[in-house]
């Protein structure tokens, strides 16, 4: 029997066994133990003070989607646990690996309503992978081992641990655990041959096939046996929101991005080809658009680690369950080597009208105020190969993940299952503690950075290295595209009146240039490349921009339109 | 019909850890399907815990359910049937006028052409019991009322045994001991 530590102690002792390495944290009463046993472990663990609890989750969650290791956010009960709903669903809808621990009220008040008390297992088991209540200090070890065994195995997810006040004052012998099975749970299923040499069949026979790569490429790291599946069956690609970063842009049968404001050719051809192959990715309906006209045409196979995924919104014909690394190997393996020449060159001409009609104007625009889509060309050309970018949600994420250029895996990280405004700096703050060595670029908008632009005050204490490139357009600018389209342009509540950003800037100690010109726009990407540490880049952009082309709400995704 | 809604038997086996009966029930209410009984027992295997819902819905629906209650990191197992792949009963109690009984003749021939128990009888109101299949607890209820019989009527939920020798989920958890050894977290 080793000696007897505090439940908070050997919470952190159990951090430490997993490899934690920084922790975004925000203390308050119910907690206030485990805060002290930190103190003694600031040259072990890294402690992010962030300024809001969402913001540590998201946080987390840009450690976590950089990095691949599991982000661990640690709040106080009451509202410091109910501010990291947010981010826990994020982490859900978008199967980011996080724990989130929170502080809970002694087993003795639980029930009672006591002071900052929430059932927090109860608000939090429907957005969760698991959520435990920790109460006992003889507990830490497991959950905490379990916690972080069921966040990063299989389809990775939240996991919520409630840790009550006694758990942590308690002493306990610790003793380390390290979880590698739970019998009710299979994270990877074995893949059934029956299944790959279907697929193989399938895929032999096909001569309009079109891959849909989704972020579980990205999770199962398998990027080169995607490489090696699309290039030996000479197979275009069509990538989700969440899978840009699994091939490099500039790849030959990368044919763009899928869904409401993906590129034309790969919406088109989703209802032109035979054989869908959906590797990693959910039909989520950003992508089909109405499903009664998706895809009719096409036997459909479905790649997945998630069983309830199969069949879930689209039917499908033939289901592959398991890790896409095995499963695409397998397949690539079996599969002849094949080549779609006519088919791949039929996507080029619509690539083509899309340049014409919406590209070359969005990102080459001759005259007039300052374009979105030009300012992320301009940060992608200038920055370095290790960028990752992340984004908030609305224009300035269509903009960047239509106009970056991803040159490596992980990254883009962008929230988009469920489209948290206000993810995109902290997430970068994450990101920068993920991926110490990479630039880390957040592409934000008006709205966005003000719903969690209290963590430049983050930035400023950590000097997390967050370029941030602010596109303002003074509207909350895809509500208003909507509103345009669909409203009769009754801008009902997204004209937006700025603060000075500049001065914003300056009282949290952040470099920072505003531009609207766009002759100054190559010399402040670079002066922002340039400087150490954050900086913010405002750029004032045109008021009244759309994001195009579009699927409009309830089109097939072959109906693109151009222009409102 | 492929979309005709049936009533549907769940199976789940869980493991005994606080919260699950929430996950599952969460799991009908989010894709709007009323649950029309639930029981929740040990099962036949040790700290394995057993839940038998029964529920209305189409079989695309059914099977999306069951594959997102399988999901919840401690459910074992969740299988659906139709009835006509279990065997199942109920149990009801019915209250009604002990008037009727001695007064109505019908009153105790239907009960005991329903197989039915009576387990009280006072002069206000007497008790019967019954054990048997949904239809027929409901026929027997239909029946008492047209008597103008019943004063309270309550019935179990429905508990069910698959038609195989042992549950589904002894294999499994024989299988997964088999590859990982029978320490379980």
């Amino acid at each position: 029997m080793g000696e007897e530590i505090r439940g908070a102690e050997a919470l952190l002792k159990s951090l430490i066994d997993e490899g934690v390495d920084t922790l975004f944290a925000y203390p308050g009463g119910n907690i206030i133990r485990v805060f002290d046993c930190m103190y003694d472990h600031r040259d072990d663990i890294r402690q992010i003070l962030v300024r809001h609890e969402q913001a540590a989750t998201h946080a987390a969650q840009g450690y976590a989607r950089i990095s691949g290791r599991t982000g661990v956010a640690i709040v106080t009960s009451g509202p410091g646990a109910t501010n990291t709903i947010t981010g826990i669903s994020d982490a859900m809808l978008d199967s980011t690996p996080i724990v989130v621990i929170a502080g809970q009220v002694s087993t003795t008040s639980l029930g009672t309503d006591a002071f900052q008390e929430i059932d927090l297992v109860g608000v939090t088991q429907p957005i969760t992978k698991w959520s435990y209540q920790i109460r006992s200090a003889e507990d830490i070890a497991w959950a905490v081992s379990r916690a972080f065994y069921i966040a990063n195995s299989g389809r990775p997810g939240p996991v919520v641990l409630d840790f009550t006040r006694n758990a942590q004052e308690e002493f306990v012998s610790y003793k380390s655990q390290k979880i590698k099975y739970i019998r009710s749970y299979i994270p990877v299923p074995e893949p059934d041959m029956a299944q790959i040499d279907k697929a193989v069949e399938m895929i032999d026979q096909a001569s309009r096939p079109l891959v849909l790569a989704g972020h579980g490429v990205e999770l199962g790291h398998a990027e080169k046996e995607l490489k090696a599946f699309i290039e030996k069956g000479d197979i275009p690609v069509g990538r989700t929101l969440l899978g840009l970063s699994v091939l490099p842009s500039d790849h030959p049968l990368n044919m763009g991005m899928l869904g409401m404001h993906g590129n034309m050719a790969p919406n088109i051809m989703t209802n032109r080809c035979d054989l869908l192959i959906a590797v990693g990715m959910r039909f989520d309906d950003r992508v089909t658009s109405k499903t009664a006209y998706y895809a009719k045409q096409a036997r459909i196979i479905h790649l997945d680690i998630d069983k309830s995924e199969f069949g879930k919104n689209v039917r499908t014909d033939l289901n592959v369950l398991g890790d896409c690394r095995q499963t695409l190997a397998l397949i690539t393996e079996r599969m002849k080597k094949k080549s779609h020449k006519d088919w791949t060159d039929s996507f080029r001409p619509y690539q083509q009208e899309e340049y014409d009609k919406v590209i070359r104007d969005a990102t080459h625009p001759s005259d007039g105020p300052l374009r979105m889509g030009e300012v992320v060309n301009a940060v992608s050309s200038l920055a370095d190969d290790s960028a990752a970018i992340t984004t908030d949600v609305g224009l300035n994420q269509m903009f960047s993940s239509r106009y970056f250029k991803y040159r490596r895996n992980n990254s883009f990280i962008t929230s988009g299952g469920l489209g948290t405004m206000g993810f995109g700096l902290p997430s970068a703050i994450g990101a920068t503690f993920g991926a110490p060595d990479r630039t880390i670029i957040a592409f934000t908008g008006d709205g966005g950075l003000q719903m969690n632009i209290q963590e430049l005050g983050t930035i400023m204490e950590s000097r997390a290295a967050v370029k941030i490139v602010l596109l303002n357009n003074s509207f909350l600018g895809n509500v208003r595209q909507w509103q345009q389209l669909h409203y009769n342009s009754r801008y009902s509540c997204t004209p937006m009146l700025n603060p000075d950003y500049m001065q914003i800037a300056s009282a949290y100690g952040i470099p920072a240039r505003r531009i609207s010109d766009r002759s100054e726009l190559e010399s402040a990407v670079r002066e922002m490349f340039a400087t150490d540490g954050p900086f913010i880049l405002e750029a004032n952009c045109m008021e009244e921009e759309n994001v195009m082309p579009m699927i409009p709400y309830g089109n097939p995704v072959d109906q693109m339109i151009c222009h409102i | 019909m492929e979309n005709e809604k049936k009533l549907y038997t769940l199976i789940v086996h869980s493991e005994n850890i606080a919260g699950v009966l929430n996950q599952i029930t969460s799991v009908f209410t989010r894709r709007q399907i009323n649950i029309e009984s639930l029981n929740v027992s040990a099962s036949s295997i040790r700290g394995i815990h057993r839940y038998t819902i029964t529920a209305f819905a189409d079989s695309d629906n059914i099977s999306k359910v069951v594959s997102q209650i399988e999901k919840k990191v401690d459910v074992l197992q969740c299988q659906y049937f139709t009835d006509d792949e279990i065997f199942m009963q109920e149990v009801a109690l019915y209250k009604i006028k002990t008037g009727v009984l001695t007064d109505n003749p019908n009153a105790s021939e239907v009960i005991r052409k329903y197989g039915a128990n009576i387990i009280e009888v006072n002069p206000t109101y007497s008790v019967v019991e019954k054990t048997g299949p949904t239809g027929e607890i409901l026929a027997l209820n239909q029946e008492l009322s047209d008597m103008d019989a019943l004063l309270q009527y309550v019935s179990s939920g429905r508990v069910a045994i698959t038609r195989a020798r042992i549950e589904h989920v002894s294999e499994y958890i024989e299988k997964m001991d088999s590859i990982y050894g029978n320490s379980n977290n």
